[in-house]
C-alpha cells in the first residue's frame, strides 16, 4: 500500500503514444469504409 | 485460479496522479483486434473454395465463435472481475493469437475441424475474456461518464471489423498476387493461412499492450470535481453491490436480457441481409436498379453507423439516463422498422437512412449495456454480470438469421425477391421491438435484499462480504 501513496505523472507522450496506435488503424479503417460507402451513391 | 504476479490486479493499481485518459486506448487495444470477428466475411469464399465445402459449413465457424463468446464471458467473467483487466487482456490476447495460428494450421493441412477448434472455439474464447475485460475497469475510472467511457471501448469492437476487411484484402493480395481482392478473384488457401499467421500475431502485439498499460483504480479514488451525490440522485442508480449469483436471480436481469436479445436481433436481420437485401427492395422486373458496388457500399455505411452509433448514443445516455435512451432504441427503433417494411420501398435515400438509423440502435443497445449493469447492481462484479449479459447476444445470433432466412426461404429463391416478401420477418422484428419495449418499462430497482450486506460506495474497488444466498 505504501508504494500507491507515491504520486505519480503519467507522461503526456505515453498518453499520445497510446491513443496514436489505436486512433491510426481506426483512422485507415474508416477511410476504407468511406471509400467503399461512397460508392452507394456514386455507383 | 491464481494468476503469475506480474498480472494480478494488486501490481496494476494506478499511484495518485495517473492519467485515466490512458484507460480508453488500453481497452481499445484490445476491443479492436476482437472485432475482427465481425470481418469474417472476406475470406469466407476463399475457404469454400479451399475446403471444397459449403458456405453453410465455413460459416459454422463464425456461429462456434459467437456461441464461445457468450459462452467465455459468461463462465469466466467472476474470474475477470477478480483477477483484473490485465490477468483478461493477457488471456484474451493468448486465446485470440492462438486460435487464429491453429486455424492457420487447419487451413493449411485442409483439416477443416482445426479451423472449428482454433478460430471457433479458442479464438470464440479469447473472443469472451476480451470484450469483457475493460468493462469494468472502465466503468470505475469513469464514474461520471461511464456511458462514455463504455461507448468508446465497445465501439472499438465496430471499429475492428472496419480495419480487418480491408487490412485482410490487401494482405491476401500480398501473398496470393492472383488475388485482385474482387469478388471476381478468390485468394488461394495458402493465401488465408498465411492471413492467419499474420493476423494472429500483429492482435497479439496490439492486444498485449493494453495489457500492459491498463491499470485499476485505487480504492477509494475519483476523479478530480466529481460530486457521487449527483449520481446518486438519479433514479435507477443504486450506491449499493449486488454481487453476480444474485443479479441473475434478479427480474431486473432477465428484463435486460431480453430487452438486449430483442434489441440484437432485430438489428441482425439486417445486418446478416444487407447487401441482398437493398437489391432486393429496388428489384422491377426482375433487375435491381441498385448495382452490387452500391450495395457493398450500403453494407460499409451500416458498419460505420453500428461504430458511430456505439459512442454517440452510449454518451447520449450519460445526460438523459439508460431506461430512455433504451425506449429511443426500441419504440424508435420500432417505428423505423414499421416504416421500412411500409414505405421503406419507394426512394433509395429513404430505405438507407432508416436502415442506418436502426443499426445506429443495434450498436447502441450494445455499448450501453455495461453503463446500464452499473445503474442496476453496482460496480462490485459488473464485469461478470455483463459476461452472463451477453449469453443474449449469443441466443439472438442464432435467432436474428434464423428469423430472416426462414421467412425469405419461404417467399422464393435469392435473387428474385422483392421488398414484399421482407414484409413479415421485418413485422416479426417490430413484434420483438414491441416485447423490448415493455420489458425495458418493467425495469425497476433491484430490491435491497439482493443488496450485498456490507455497504459499498460504488466508486470504490473493495470487495463485500459474500451475501447469503437468496
Amino acid at each position: 500500500m505504501t508504494e500507491q501513496q507515491h504520486t505519480s505523472h503519467t507522461p503526456a507522450g505515453l498518453i499520445a503514444f497510446a491513443w496514436t496506435l489505436v486512433g491510426l488503424p481506426l483512422a485507415y479503417g474508416l477511410y476504407q469504409t468511406i471509400s467503399t460507402a461512397s460508392k452507394l451513391f456514386t455507383g | 485460479m491464481a494468476v503469475p504476479s506480474f498480472l494480478a490486479r494488486e501490481r496494476i493499481i494506478a499511484r495518485p496522479g495517473f492519467n485515466r485518459w490512458l484507460i480508453p486506448p488500453a481497452a481499445l487495444a484490445v476491443h479492436l483486434c476482437i472485432g475482427q470477428a465481425y470481418a469474417t466475411s472476406v475470406y469466407k469464399t476463399a475457404l469454400v473454395a479451399d475446403f471444397d465445402s459449403s458456405l453453410t459449413a465455413i460459416g459454422i465457424v463464425f456461429s462456434i465463435a459467437i456461441v464461445m463468446l457468450g459462452l467465455s464471458a459468461a463462465l469466466f467473467g467472476t474470474w475477470v472481475d477478480r483477477n483484473g483487466p490485465r490477468a483478461a487482456m493477457f488471456v484474451s490476447a493468448c486465446f485470440w493469437s492462438v486460435g487464429f495460428l491453429v486455424g492457420a494450421a487447419g487451413i493449411a493441412t485442409d483439416q477443416l475441424w482445426l479451423l472449428y477448434l482454433g478460430y471457433g472455439v479458442i479464438g470464440g474464447i479469447g473472443l469472451g475474456i476480451g470484450y469483457i475485460s475493460p468493462v469494468s475497469t472502465l466503468i470505475k475510472w469513469f464514474p461520471d461518464r461511464p456511458g462514455l467511457a463504455t461507448g468508446m471501448a465497445i465501439m472499438g469492437f465496430g471499429g475492428g471489423a472496419l480495419i480487418a476487411t480491408p487490412l485482410s484484402r490487401q494482405l491476401m493480395g500480398w501473398y496470393d498476387p492472383a488475388y485482385d481482392g474482387t469478388a471476381a478473384t478468390v485468394a488461394s488457401g495458402d493465401a488465408v493461412a498465411k492471413l492467419f499467421v499474420t493476423l494472429g500475431l500483429v492482435y497479439l502485439a496490439f492486444m498485449l499492450f493494453g495489457a500492459f498499460i491498463v491499470r485499476v483504480p485505487a480504492e477509494g479514488w475519483r476523479p478530480a470535481g466529481f460530486d457521487p451525490s449527483t449520481i446518486k440522485a438519479k433514479a435507477l442508480v443504486t450506491t449499493k453491490s449486488v454481487s453476480a449469483a444474485n443479479a441473475i436471480r434478479t427480474p431486473q436481469f432477465w428484463l435486460l436480457w431480453v430487452v438486449l436479445f430483442c434489441n440484437v436481433t432485430a438489428g441482425i436481420g439486417i445486418l446478416e441481409q444487407a447487401s441482398p437485401m437493398i437489391q432486393d427492395f429496388f428489384r422491377e422486373s426482375g433487375t435491381s436498379t441498385v448495382a452490387v458496388t452500391a450495395a457493398a457500399g450500403f453494407v460499409g455505411l451500416l458498419s460505420l453507423f453500428n461504430m458511430g452509433g456505439r459512442f454517440a448514443w452510449s454518451t447520449t445516455s450519460d445526460f438523459i439516463g439508460r431506461k430512455p435512451i433504451y425506449m429511443v432504441y426500441l419504440g424508435v427503433g420500432l417505428v423505423l422498422y414499421v416504416l421500412l417494411a411500409t414505405v421503406g420501398s419507394s426512394a433509395t435515400w429513404l430505405f438507407v437512412l432508416l436502415a442506418a438509423l436502426i443499426i445506429s440502435f443495434y450498436g447502441g443497445g450494445f455499448a450501453t449495456a455495461p453503463a446500464y449493469l452499473r445503474d442496476l447492481f453496482g460496480t462490485y462484479q459488473v464485469g461478470a454480470i455483463h459476461g452472463r449479459l451477453l449469453t443474449a447476444w449469443a441466443a439472438a445470433g442464432v435467432a436474428g438469421p434464423l428469423i430472416v432466412n426462414r421467412v425469405l426461404d419461404a417467399r422464393g429463391e435469392p435473387g428474385s425477391l422483392v421488398a414484399g416478401d421482407y414484409r413479415p420477418a421485418l413485422f416479426i422484428m417490430v413484434g420483438l421491438l414491441a416485447v423490448g419495449f415493455v420489458a425495458n418499462l418493467l425495469i425497476k430497482p433491484v430490491a435491497a435484499r439482493f443488496h450485498e450486506p456490507k455497504a459499498d460506495a460504488i466508486f470504490t474497488d473493495t470487495t463485500p462480504e459474500t451475501s447469503a444466498a437468496r
